[in-house]
C-alpha cells in the first residue's frame, strides 16, 4: 500500500490540507475493497435466492431440490443465471440473517424463502414486494387453497408470497409401547387428560421409555411457541391469542394458566424428557432420528412431515416405522367442538422490496410453481399440498402412509396471528413455558408474567374469560 | 508555521491513514450505535423508527430480566476472571517456574491449547464436559461422587468454569513473563536477610508486580464481561434465564424479540459496567 509522499520534500503552503488530503485519499485506497460490491444488487441478469440449509447435514431436499429448478430455470431463460444463497442456520437466526440483509439495497436478495408467519411483520418493515400485479396475470394461481392464500396475504389486504407447502401437527405414537402399556393401537385422545393418562400409563408400565413429548421452552423456539403451546392454546378457545374483531391482543386469559398448568404437570410428573433434554436446541433431530426409531419415547406432539424422513429414501431410512406408529388427533382441552386441534404454517416465496429485480426474481416463482415442480416439492419435502391440482394427484396421495390423516386436519387447522409483533408474542410464550417446566414459577405467575411482558410491546385487552 | 509546529504535524502524518479509517469504521459505528439506542427501532414489524428519549433506559431498569442479567454478569465476571482466570493463572506461572522441563512443557502446552481452540469449539467440548451423562458426571460416578445436572441447576457456575479453562492461558502467560523480569539480585538479598517464602512473596514478588497485575485484571475483566459464545453454545442463556449474562441478553432482545434499540441501550449499559471495571483498576495502578 502506498502511502502519499512525507511532507518534508517540498515545503508545503497548506501543510493542513494536504495531510488531510493525502489521509482521505489512502482512507479511500484502503476502504475500496471493503466497499467493493460493486453496484448494488450486481448483476442485472444473475438473480439471487435466498433460503434456509438445515442444520442436520444429512438434509438437503431444499438444496437438491432448487439446484434441479435452477438448471432449468437457466436452460429456459438463456442467458439468465439463478445463484443460490443457502443460509446454514437454526429457523430463528435464519430469520434474523435474512431481515438484515433486506434492510439494504446493496445485501437485498431478490427471491426470499419466507416463513409465513413472519410476512405480516415484515411487510410491516418495508421488506417485501406485493405481487398482486404478477398474480393477475398468473394462470396458476387460482389453483391454490384459500388457506394456503391466506397464509400469504398481509394486514393490508394485498398478497406478498406463493406459498409452496403447508403442514399440519398431531400426535404420533408408538403401538409396540401402546401394547407393552395396555393402550390401544387405535387410540384416539378426546381431551387433555386422556393424554396425560396414557402417558402415565406408560410411565407406570414401560419403564426406560419417555411418555409424552412436546416442544418447550426457548431452545427449540419457534417449534415450542406453535407446535408445543399453541397446540394447548388452541384448544381452549375460539381466538385464545389475539381477538381480530378488536384487534388486540389477550391477557389475563385462564386458556393460557390451563395451558401451563398442562406444561407443569408433562414434567413435574415426569411424563416428559429430562428437561435438559426438552430444551435443548437440537431436541428436533433427536425426536426424529433417535428417540422416535429406537422405541425411546412413546407419544409426540409433532407435525406431519416425521414419516418423510423415515422412508427408504428419507435422511433416516427406518423400514418398520409405518407399522409401528400410529397417528391421532391432538384433542381440543375438555372435547369441546370441533373436538381436533392443528396449527398450520408453511413456507412461501417473496420478492424482497429493495430487490432491483422483481420481474426476473417472478420468473423463478413460476419456474418453481409450475405444477410438477410443486407437486415434486411436496412430495420430496413431505409437505402437505396448497394446491388442488397437487392434492388431487395420485402421487401426492401415495406418497407417504398417513398423508391422507394430516391432510384431513386442514379441514380443522388454525393459522398463528401473524401481526408484526408475533415473533415478540412467541418469545413470550416460549419464556412462560420454559419458566413452568424448569419449576422456576407456577403457571399463574408465568401468565402474569406473559401479560406483562405483552404490555409492553403490544395494544393488548384484558379479557378474563 | 513554527519549526515545532510542523515537526508535530509531520510526525502525525504517517497515523493519518490509521486515523481516518478508525474514524470511519469504528468511530462512525459506535456513534450510530448510541443514537439507535435512544429510539424505538426493530429489526421487523415497523415501518419505521422514531426518538424515545430515555424510554430504553427506563424500561431496562424496570425490566426484572434486566436486573437479573446484571447480577449474573457480576458473578460471571468475578468468578471466572477476577477469582479463576487470574489466581489459577498466577499460580501457574508461579509453580512453573519451578518445574522441570518435560512438565513445564507439558502443562503450557494444555493450558495454551484451551485458549487457541475457536469458542465456539471449546462451547461444545466443555457442553459435552458438563452434560447430565456427559464426562463429568462419568468421572463422579466412577469416584462413587453424587453426580449433579450441571448445566440445568448450576449452569452459571458451569460456564464460569467453562470460562476459566478457556482463559487461564492468557494470564499464565503474563504472570509468567512478569515473574521472568523480577532482577534475581533482589530476591537473593531477601534470602541473605532470611526472609521466608510468603515474606519474599509479600514484599518483593506483588509490590514488584502490581502493575502487571491490574493490566491484566483489566484485560481479564473486558474479556470476560463480552463473552458470548461460550455461553450461547452451552445454555443459550437457559434454562429459564439461570445463565443469561448481559451479552446473551442483549442478543436475545436485539435479534430473537427484534428489539433493536432496547438491545443496544443495554449494550451502553454494558459499555457503562466495563468502564467502572476500568476506572477502578487505573486507579490501582496510579497509587505508586
Amino acid at each position: 500500500m502506498r502511502t502519499s509522499s512525507p511532507a518534508r520534500t517540498a515545503a508545503p503552503t497548506r501543510p493542513v490540507t494536504r495531510v488531510l488530503l493525502a489521509a482521505a485519499l489512502t482512507a479511500a485506497a484502503l476502504a475500496g475493497p471493503l466497499t467493493a460490491c460493486g453496484a448494488p444488487g450486481g448483476d442485472p441478469d444473475t438473480v439471487r435466492v435466498v433460503y434456509q440449509r438445515s442444520t442436520d447435514n444429512k438434509y438437503r431436499i431444499l438444496d437438491d431440490y432448487l439446484t434441479g429448478v435452477k438448471r432449468q430455470f437457466e436452460r429456459e431463460h438463456p442467458g439468465r443465471r439463478m445463484e443460490l444463497v443457502p443460509v446454514q442456520a437454526a429457523q430463528d437466526d435464519y430469520a434474523v440473517k435474512v431481515q438484515q440483509m433486506m434492510r439494504s439495497p446493496r445485501t437485498a436478495p431478490d427471491l426470499v424463502r419466507e416463513d409465513t408467519s413472519l410476512i405480516d411483520s415484515d411487510v410491516a418493515s418495508g421488506y417485501l414486494r406485493p405481487l398482486d400485479d404478477k398474480l393477475a396475470g398468473w394462470q396458476d394461481w387460482k389453483r391454490y387453497l384459500p388457506a394456503a392464500k391466506a397464509l400469504v396475504t398481509a394486514e393490508d389486504g394485498r398478497t406478498y408470497g406463493v406459498p409452496d407447502g403447508t403442514d399440519t401437527r398431531g400426535l404420533w405414537f408408538n403401538k409396540e409401547i401402546f401394547a407393552r402399556a395396555g393402550l390401544p393401537a387405535d387410540w384416539q385422545p378426546r381431551t387433555w387428560d386422556d393424554v396425560l393418562a396414557a402417558a402415565r400409563a406408560v410411565r407406570e408400565r414401560v419403564p426406560g421409555v419417555i411418555p409424552f413429548h412436546l416442544y418447550t421452552g426457548k431452545g427449540p423456539g419457534e417449534a415450542a411457541a406453535m407446535q408445543g403451546f399453541e397446540m394447548l392454546l388452541y384448544g381452549t378457545g375460539r381466538d385464545p391469542l389475539y381477538d381480530p374483531a378488536r384487534k388486540k391482543w389477550l391477557t389475563g386469559r385462564q386458556g393460557l394458566v390451563d395451558a401451563l398448568e398442562f406444561v407443569r404437570t408433562v414434567y413435574s410428573e415426569k411424563l416428559g424428557p429430562d428437561p435438559t433434554d426438552a430444551l435443548d436446541p437440537n431436541v428436533s433431530t433427536r425426536v426424529t432420528a433417535e428417540w422416535l426409531p429406537k422405541g425411546k419415547l412413546a407419544i409426540a406432539l409433532d407435525g406431519n412431515w416425521l414419516g418423510k424422513n423415515w422412508q427408504p429414501d428419507g435422511s433416516r431410512p427406518w423400514p418398520a416405522w409405518s407399522r409401528v406408529l400410529g397417528r391421532a388427533a391432538f384433542p381440543t382441552q375438555h372435547g369441546a367442538a370441533p373436538g381436533r386441534v392443528s396449527l398450520s404454517g408453511g413456507w412461501a416465496w417473496a420478492v424482497a422490496a429493495r430487490s432491483r429485480k422483481a420481474d426476473l426474481a417472478w420468473q423463478v416463482v413460476e419456474t418453481l410453481q409450475t405444477r410438477s415442480n410443486a407437486l415434486d416439492w411436496t412430495v420430496r419435502d413431505g409437505q402437505i399440498a396448497v394446491r388442488d391440482d397437487v392434492a388431487a394427484d395420485a402421487r401426492y396421495r401415495t406418497y407417504v402412509p398417513g398423508i391422507d390423516f394430516f391432510t384431513g386436519l386442514v379441514a380443522v387447522t388454525r393459522h398463528r396471528p401473524a401481526l408484526p409483533v408475533y415473533p415478540q408474542v412467541s418469545s413470550a410464550l416460549q419464556e412462560a413455558m420454559e419458566e413452568v417446566a424448569t419449576g422456576d414459577a407456577a403457571p399463574a405467575r408465568a401468565a402474569r408474567d406473559y401479560d406483562e411482558e405483552l404490555r409492553s410491546f403490544a395494544d393488548t385487552a384484558g379479557d378474563g374469560r | 508555521m513554527t519549526a515545532p509546529r510542523r515537526r508535530a504535524l509531520t510526525r502525525w502524518l504517517p497515523l493519518a491513514p490509521a486515523t481516518v479509517l478508525l474514524l470511519l469504521f469504528l468511530a462512525g459505528p459506535v456513534v450510530w450505535c448510541v443514537g439507535i439506542a435512544f429510539t424505538d427501532t426493530r429489526l421487523t414489524g415497523q415501518a419505521s423508527a422514531s426518538w424515545v428519549g430515555l424510554a430504553n433506559f427506563r424500561h431496562a431498569f424496570a425490566d426484572e430480566n434486566f436486573r437479573n442479567a446484571v447480577v449474573l454478569t457480576l458473578v460471571f465476571t468475578v468468578l471466572s476472571s477476577l477469582v479463576g482466570q487470574n489466581t489459577l493463572g498466577f499460580a501457574l506461572a508461579a509453580l512453573m517456574r519451578h518445574a522441570s522441563r518435560p512438565v513445564r512443557a507439558v502443562t503450557g502446552t494444555i493450558v495454551i491449547a484451551a485458549w487457541v481452540v475457536p469458542e465456539i469449539v471449546a462451547g461444545f467440548l466443555l457442553y459435552t464436559f458438563f452434560h447430565r451423562r456427559g464426562t463429568l458426571n462419568a468421572i463422579l460416578e466412577a469416584l462413587h461422587l453424587p453426580t449433579q445436572n450441571w448445566l440445568f441447576t448450576l449452569p452459571i457456575l458451569a460456564v464460569s468454569f467453562a470460562n476459566v479453562w478457556r482463559g487461564t492461558a492468557f494470564s499464565m502467560l503474563v504472570y509468567s513473563a512478569a515473574l521472568d523480569g523480577i532482577p534475581q539480585d533482589v530476591t537473593e538479598a531477601a534470602l541473605v536477610d532470611g526472609a521466608t517464602g510468603l515474606r519474599r512473596f509479600r514484599h518483593i514478588t506483588l509490590p514488584m508486580l502490581r502493575r502487571t497485575i491490574g493490566t491484566n485484571l483489566m484485560l481479564n475483566t473486558l474479556q470476560t464481561l463480552s463473552v458470548f459464545g461460550l455461553i450461547w453454545s452451552m445454555t443459550r442463556g437457559g434454562p429459564a434465564h439461570r445463565s443469561e449474562t448481559l451479552p446473551v441478553f442483549m442478543y436475545d432482545q436485539a435479534f430473537l424479540k427484534s428489539l433493536i434499540g432496547y438491545g443496544t441501550a443495554v449494550a451502553l449499559l454494558l459499555l457503562l459496567v466495563g468502564g467502572l471495571f476500568s476506572a477502578v483498576y487505573l486507579r490501582l495502578l496510579r497509587e505508586e
